[in-house]
């Protein structure tokens, strides 16, 4: 599933920078044999093939998305096709709604989670969790106040469960993990993501349409 | 198999708050306000450090119902403190769930020789340092995130540089040490030597390091991360300036933006022409005893 030197070289991925555990993922990209950059500025995300938005405060990162006007820009790529990996800030960020709370969110996939679902800090933990896409070998999950999936759509595919929720999720070009691949040493789910973004970016390129967007 | 309280989970909470700023509250009014303005975590306090200086007399963990109605009134993350090397107040807050403890200087210390041995706790604490020795001791008891201590409740920036300054200084200097030195220098430093030895290979802390004690305004956040910080603890900078919500914003977009000027202009003219930060001490004038600083080391 990694991907094939040449071909990564021209893959650029971006970790949505504006606050979280943005460099841990950055280092797990370079583990995983790609380089990341920060996205901070609608500059930065214009350049990227794929987008991941890193753990964190949701709401912290909803408000700094509206008021640098990042939010909109971020919206209009994803539903153009840009792979977007949310990890657990993350998949608050990108879900339809929140349950239980009036908290804005981007709606970029269709689920509904509910927020520090299996606890506050002293109950996050590590857990080896079955995730039958990524091979036979339990992925060491690190899940920390994080939030499950109540609900979702019918377009959904299910790819983790945790207690009888779903706890990664993928709709077309949008992954959502409650849990930090970023904080282990397995680079999976991120080799995943990977292939996420080179489809995309070769569908693309057949279709004659380059799926960067040119910074005017 | 399912593992809580571990360093992995403890550090990571710390690693989610990284570029973010966590404020000082002391009723629950005062969290809404903090986490409406973008704040990625509160430290729940009875008194904050300006008032805890001025009112003298000794200055404990606070009321546990207040520390309780905070947490209810907020989804970010509640910190709350605990006086250098009182592990039954630690106990007591690892029972309520708060989701980090400070074992702060700003409190009395109730052990003048002693930590808290925090490796015993599910709960994640951060402590505050003065140089790379206290960090990395602290780390070696348990600690799952290192602040700088500056000078609490002075609304003065430049104990603060100073700590940030000391610490990163140092482990720029590890890296180049040549490894038969590293022994030395742990001696000198007054730390395990696989911590010093994990520095220096590293270049930064095995923990995340923010940066505490007298920040009053957006620039002051954008230095204290320029000098590398990885995020702000702000006590009485907030709610003792005269626009509390102007500032909390303020000091939240400056600590995202921190470099870029613009942003901090942009973000100091949003305070408007009245605004008006804390006013600070002096730290010259203060005599030793007053400094919150020399508390624990």
């Amino acid at each position: 599933m990694a991907p094939k030197a040449g071909i990564s070289e021209r893959i650029s991925i971006g970790v949505l920078a504006l606050q979280g555990d943005v460099d841990e993922h950055i280092a797990a990209m370079r583990r995983a044999g790609v380089s990341a950059a920060g996205v901070k500025t609608r500059a930065d995300l214009a350049r990227v093939d794929g987008l991941i938005v890193p753990g964190g405060e949701s709401t912290t990162v909803m408000k700094l998305l509206a008021r640098f006007e990042l939010g909109k820009p971020l919206q209009e790529r994803v539903r153009a096709g840009l792979p977007l990996w949310g990890t657990c800030m993350g998949t608050i960020v990108v879900a339809r709604e929140v349950v239980g709370l009036e908290q804005p969110t981007l709606g970029l996939i269709d689920i509904a989670v509910r927020r520090n679902a299996f606890g506050r800090q002293n109950d996050s933990a590590e857990v080896a969790l079955p995730i039958p896409v990524l091979g036979a070998e339990p992925f060491p999950a690190i899940f920390i106040r994080a939030p499950w999936i109540e609900r979702q759509g019918r377009g959904v595919q299910s790819l983790a469960e945790r207690d009888g929720h779903s706890v990664m999720v993928r709709e077309r070009n949008v992954l959502c993990t409650s849990f930090h691949p970023e904080l282990t040493a397995d680079t999976r789910v991120h080799e995943y993501f990977l292939s996420m973004v080179l489809e995309a970016s070769q569908a693309g390129r057949a279709a004659g349409i380059g799926n960067r967007q040119d910074v005017a | 198999m399912t593992e809580t309280g571990t360093i992995t989970v403890k550090r990571g909470l710390a690693q989610m708050l990284k570029g973010g700023v966590i404020m000082d509250v002391v009723t629950p009014e005062q969290a809404a306000i903090a986490q409406d303005a973008g704040a990625v975590a509160v430290m729940a306090l009875e008194r904050i450090p300006a008032d805890i200086r001025a009112d003298g007399g000794v200055a404990r963990m606070s009321n546990l119902e207040l520390v309780q109605s905070i947490m209810d009134a907020v989804t970010i993350p509640v910190m709350a403190k605990v006086r250098i090397g009182h592990f039954a107040e630690a106990q007591a807050l690892q029972a309520l769930g708060v989701d980090f403890i400070d074992e702060s200087e700003v409190l009395t210390p109730a052990d003048e020789k002693y930590h808290v041995s925090k490796h015993l706790f599910t709960t994640p604490f951060v402590c505050g340092a003065r140089d790379l020795g206290e960090a990395l001791r602290r780390i070696a008891e348990g600690a799952a995130m290192i602040r700088s201590k500056g000078e609490a409740g002075s609304g003065n920036i430049v104990e603060a540089v100073r700590h940030m300054r000391s610490i990163r200084d140092a482990i720029k200097e590890l890296t180049v040490v040549p490894e038969e030195e590293l022994t030395a220098r742990a001696r000198d430093l007054g730390a395990p030597l696989e911590l010093v030895r994990e520095a220096a290979r590293a270049g930064r802390l095995p923990v995340v390091l923010f940066c505490a004690g007298g920040v009053s305004t957006p620039a002051d956040a954008a230095l204290m991360m320029q000098l590398g910080a990885e995020g702000i603890f702000v006590g009485s900078g907030i709610f003792k300036s005269n626009s509390p919500k102007a500032f909390a914003k303020a000091i939240v977009d400056a600590t995202t933006h921190f470099e870029d000027p613009n942003v901090i202009v942009a973000a100091s003219k949003s305070l408007g022409k009245g605004a008006q930060a804390m006013a600070g001490i002096d730290l010259r004038n203060l005599p030793e005893s007053e400094l919150l600083a020399s508390r624990g080391n």
